[in-house]
């Protein structure tokens, strides 16, 4: 017998199917000290017990019986499940734009695994546009599917293989790119992506959900709807996510890849730019501009690629009583560059200090960002930011800690030297760092505020 | 030939029998909980007042076996935008699906369990939990979070066994507020209540069969005191059947005495159903050979006097036609009190065209109460319809009335095959509405947020032990203590039930007066304000126990209870024990000599000339006398003393009665 006649079972469970000569999608009636049950037997899921059988039951509610509680099963028949999206061709008119999906995996693209019960990044693209006919009446659509994981093993290497795939795309002529990611890193693959990927003709549109595509209230369809616009008609060639824009079902906005954060685990709405305003709204009808600073279409095929990336680069989160040790292994094992999440405008305690200035003087590139994320490093203000810059660390003005994390990697991926190592670092590519603060980039509304109140019931937000 | 049944009030069971009825129940309660099923949010607090509203859509999803579900696809055709209304007090991210859901409440999952036994039930030894999909928005997610805890249970009627398929437990949904045009407006605060579910097999065989069913699995589920009463808190879903019928689930019925009557017409409705099939079959008409046209007749009709038309023609809307061929005169058979066969169609073009605003139909059956016979005349020739041929229009925006035409033609294919599975709404006068499709089992998938859940032996083990006497067993031993029909509906349904019986069988109280004081004064007590909950059974056993032992009179007993009530709810602070409020009432019964020298000192302090009749006399001088010694003497002693004191010996008696 093979493990798929018992897929998941281990232990009791097994044992007890093994005992009455039946096995996963058998169609049985059980005897039980708890009574007759009848229903199919269906996977378990490796990470639950041992001890119990799981039947499908004519009504479609699933029950576990337990294993020592059975006293007889007898099959009269076998059914097995398929589970199959219909997948239907893409219609071609060579009046749409072309447009590659990429996917990588991620929650806008799962299905459920019997094995662990749990949701998995397992349909293809191909599948995904059947689910999603709309799209067909936005462009011809090619897809690829690179990875199937969850976004939180997203790497150096899938970077790397993405910015290439993305270089080859542009080569060959395509309108526009969307990459289906899943949303946990999509700001860290955004901003390398930027980096990576430079002066693109075309959009390249980094899309989630929040909700996988197994539930009626998905963001997925909405959120793929809009980036394949995006993606085929939109304007603003950067690399941009694509993602609700409210908590309510209206729109998506365009954020730029180096100022977008994820800032919520589970809201759809979960995405904002950060110390700065959206590039544009997106719904079914209009792609709707904020701002009029973007890199625009073009129609030539030149784009710089560039995948340096040094691993050995760290994030320190900064709290009040680290000690310097912390910091001297992170020294001590090697790494060469160092991004500080600082308190307030930038800063560190004293006693880490001489930690600094060892790591300074082994050659590590430290760079100070702020863990109150909206905001700029000023490390003047205060006495001890001028003295924490004498150790050798580097103001990285408003970039975000992922993207300056992100950037560091790739510019020590280009060159040791210090000097230029700071004049990358320092040099926006794509606003990760900006030159000012727009009085609506910070807005964290406060709740039960009469004027929020007053908002929040109007507005369906 | 028309087809005819019989009213409803000269249906017997045997006619019943005839067209082969078959019903079953499935009843939503609402249990008391501190907080809903799968959030931490506070149970049981209604507000229509609400701080913000959120706008969603609904996509159907395929099945865990890889189906596409009716009722999905069909409310994928209606394309609605749902509107929420959240309430800071009532609804958390969980319930508009912004937040996963917690594990599920342990007081809600005990009560089922409960619940379970007492259906006997085989219970699972897992839950899983489910997720149903309900695409009408009425859950934000698209489906409701539900599991169930046994299968294949009975309860005994009339000397049978009627079958319980199956108890579920799940969260509630939302309420809904409107529902116009393709705006569905809900309300969130009920939403993610915890619902026990009883689904009964269809062994009921008449509408009255129903009604009793229904009452049985009422008070069985109130005689565990666990779940919610009043207004909202229970709904009753029937599926009702005849031969050569369909299921057809008759939802959201809110009170058991409309049971039979939508049992009655829903039999009726059915059996005209195949009464037409049966006609278009001798019409030679099938789903297969049906032909229907449709087309746009908004010029052929512009100059109509026909009120709600020319206003949509006004308002720039658009008429079609269908025509439906071989149909002519069964659109105005009966199918239901009241209601004819063109409520089918129009029905299915309200909720899935979204064409709302009624009339949304007109049709050539009914000629003379809408268009003029020049104007179905007119369309006749328009559409090459002959007299064999029935018309019908609809009006509203191109798309709604593409929708409407698609719909008509596919309720009029489904005539030719009989009843339709169909999920139907309770009205009020007894008739029923199209809702949606019925679901199928398609519409199942696992909930992959949360891992089952064992239900281990020794937790059902402590359930069992404190689980409640069956409420018919209890209800036939209080009958034949000799109480009313009343008190024994009551009693039976107390959370007292338990005390009564300690009052009787320990302290030998009269069943009567325990079941006063622990029902119907308790009662009182919470309709003047009092929390009847603050005061513990033991405590009450102790004053029963001073009034069995002669340390308080029988009028003492409430008042003891009351004056504890009262204390505990105005000075919550302050421990106050029953027995000192024993104490401090002195409410000890009177002896004769106490009780004469009162009526004496009463009597002393008269002022005779104030009366003109001794009656009036003596009746002034019980309210005084009963007021002093409220608590520690019997009314009908203290009366009958007050005679003899003063020398009217039995002429007043029956004045002082009741004062107690």
């Amino acid at each position: 017998m093979s493990d798929k006649r018992f897929q998941g079972y281990r232990g009791e469970g097994k044992a007890v199917l093994e005992r009455y000569g039946v096995g996963v999608w058998s169609e049985v009636d059980v005897e039980s000290t708890r009574g007759r049950f009848a229903g199919l037997i269906l996977p378990r899921s490796e990470t639950s017990d041992d001890k119990h059988v799981v039947l499908k039951l004519e009504n479609g509610y699933n029950v576990g019986i337990a294993a020592d509680s059975i006293s007889n099963i007898t099959e009269h028949g076998r059914r097995e499940a398929h589970y199959k999206i219909p997948e239907k061709e893409f219609p071609t008119n060579p009046a749409k734009p072309h447009v590659t999906l990429f996917g990588t995996g991620g929650t806008i693209a799962s299905r459920l695994d019997y094995r662990t019960g749990a949701v998995i990044p397992a349909f293809s693209p191909g599948e995904l546009y059947g689910s999603v006919p709309e799209l067909a009446d936005l462009c011809n659509l090619r897809t690829e599917k690179l990875y199937g994981v969850f976004s939180e093993n997203m790497g150096p290497e899938q970077y790397i293989r993405l910015a290439e795939s993305i270089g080859e795309e542009i080569a060959k002529g395509v309108d526009g790119i969307v990459i289906g990611h899943g949303t946990d890193t999509m700001h860290h693959t955004s901003a390398i992506l930027t980096f990576m990927v430079q002066d693109s003709p075309i959009p390249i549109v980094m899309v989630g959900s929040q909700r996988s595509s197994d539930r009626p209230s998905s963001d997925a369809a909405i959120n793929l709807i809009n980036a394949v616009k995006a993606a085929a008609e939109g304007d603003i060639a950067e690399v941009v996510v694509c993602m609700f824009g409210p908590t309510s079902d209206q729109y998506c906005l365009l954020h730029r890849g180096t100022r977008v954060r994820k800032m919520h685990s589970s809201y759809r709405s979960t995405f904002r730019t950060v110390g700065d305003i959206p590039l544009a709204m997106v719904d079914q009808e209009k792609i709707t501009h904020l701002r009029d600073d973007y890199k625009r279409r073009r129609s030539d095929r030149s784009v710089k690629i560039n995948t340096a990336f040094e691993e050995m680069v760290t994030i320190l989160y900064y709290y009040p009583g680290m000690r310097p040790d912390v910091l001297d292994a992170i020294v001590d094992k090697g790494y060469r560059g160092l991004v500080i999440a600082g308190t307030g405008l930038g800063h560190v305690n004293k006693p880490v200090y001489p930690a600094l200035k060892r790591a300074a003087d082994k050659g590590m590139h430290v760079y100070m960002t702020v863990q109150t994320l909206w905001g700029y490093v000023q490390m003047y203000v205060y006495e001890t930011g001028r003295e924490i810059m004498e150790l050798g660390v580097v103001p990285a003005s408003n970039m975000l800690p992922e993207v300056a994390y992100m950037k560091l990697c790739w510019a020590l991926g280009q060159t040791d030297d210090r000097d230029e190592v700071r004049r990358i670092m320092l040099t926006p590519i794509a606003d990760e760092t900006t030159e000012r603060e727009p009085y609506n980039g910070y807005l964290i509304y406060q709740g039960a505020i009469p004027e929020v109140q007053e908002f929040l019931r109007t507005i369906k937000r | 030939m028309p087809f005819t049944f019989k009213p409803f009030h000269l249906m017997s069971p045997e006619d019943y029998a005839g067209i082969g009825l078959r019903c079953g129940l499935e009843v939503h309660r609402q249990l008391i909980t501190r907080t809903k099923l799968f959030c931490r949010c506070p149970a049981g607090r209604y507000s229509k007042d609400y701080d913000a509203e959120i706008l969603r859509h609904m996509r159907p999803t395929l099945s865990e076996l890889g189906e596409y579900d009716g009722t999905a696809l069909m409310e994928k055709k209606t394309r609605k935008n749902i509107h929420y209304r959240v309430h800071h007090g009532t609804v958390c991210t969980y319930e508009f699906d912004d937040t996963p859901p917690f594990f599920m409440a342990d007081d809600a999952l005990d009560a089922a369990i409960e619940l379970a036994l007492l259906l006997r039930l085989n219970l699972v030894s897992e839950l899983h939990i489910a997720r149903k999909q309900y695409l009408d928005g009425s859950i934000p997610t698209g489906f409701q979070r539900t599991t169930i805890l046994g299968v294949n249970g009975w309860i005994p009627y009339k000397g049978r066994k009627i079958g319980i398929r199956q108890l579920g437990l799940e969260e509630d949904a939302c309420r809904e507020v409107s529902d116009i045009g393709h705006d569905r407006v809900y309300l969130t605060d009920r939403l993610g209540m915890p619902l026990v579910e009883p689904v009964t097999e269809p062994d009921m065989r008449t509408p009255q069969e129903a009604a009793d069913v229904a009452q049985i699995i009422r008070k069985l589920c109130r005689s565990t005191g666990k779940v919610r009463t009043g207004i909202g808190t229970v709904r009753q879903d029937v599926n009702v059947s005849v031969k050569g019928g369909t299921r057809v689930e008759v939802k959201g019925v809110p009170q058991i005495w409309r049971i039979p009557r939508l049992v009655y017409n829903e039999a009726r409705r059915q059996c005209a159903l195949l009464h037409i099939r049966d006609e278009l079959r001798r019409r030679e008409i099938s789903p297969e050979t049906l032909e229907h046209r449709a087309d746009e007749v908004t010029r052929i009709v512009a100059k109509t006097r026909y009120q709600p038309l020319r206003s949509a023609i006004e308002q720039g809307l658009r008429v079609k036609c269908v025509v439906l061929k071989g149909f002519a005169g069964l659109l105005n058979e009966e199918t239901q009190e009241h209601t004819t066969f063109a409520k089918e169609f129009s029905d299915r073009v309200r909720v899935i065209a979204c064409l709302t605003h009624l009339p949304n139909m007109a049709h050539s059956d009914t000629a003379s109460e809408s268009l003029y016979g020049r104007d179905w005349q007119k369309l006749g020739r328009r559409m090459s319809a002959g007299s064999n041929d029935a018309l019908i229009l609809v009006w509203g925006n191109e798309a709604d009335t593409e929708t409407a035409c698609q719909e008509v033609v596919l309720r009029a294919r489904e005539a030719a095959t009989g009843v339709p599975s169909d999920t139907r709404q309770a009205l009020k006068d007894g008739t029923n509405g199209f809702e949606r499709v019925l679901p199928g089992a398609d519409r199942m998938y696992p909930d992959t947020d949360l891992p089952p859940l064992a239900i281990p032996q020794d937790r059902v083990e402590r359930i069992r032990k404190r689980l409640p006497e069956f409420v018919w067993d209890r209800e036939a031993r209080y009958r034949a203590m000799g109480l009313s029909d009343e008190m024994v509906e009551a009693l039976s349904l107390s959370p007292r039930g338990e005390l009564f019986s300690r009052l009787v069988d320990e302290l030998g109280t009269d069943p009567t007066f325990a079941a006063v004081v622990t029902c119907q004064r308790m009662k009182a007590f919470r309709r003047s304000g009092l929390n009847p909950e603050l005061l513990r059974d033991d405590e009450v056993m102790e004053v029963f126990k001073a009034y069995a032992h002669g340390r308080l009179a029988r009028e003492g007993v409430v008042k003891v209870l009351r004056r504890t009530l009262e204390t505990r709810t105005r000075e919550p602070d302050r421990e106050v024990m029953v027995a000192d409020v024993l104490q401090a009432l002195n409410a000890k019964p009177l002896s004769d000599e106490e009780m004469a020298a009162q009526v004496k000192a009463a009597v002393d302090r008269l002022d005779d000339h104030r009366f003109s009749t001794s009656a009036k006399r003596h009746r002034h001088l019980m309210g005084v006398l009963m007021n002093d010694l409220a608590g520690r003497a019997d009314g009908g002693r203290v009366a009958q003393m007050v005679a003899v004191t003063l020398g009217t010996h039995g002429d007043c008696s029956a004045s002082a009665e009741g004062r107690a």
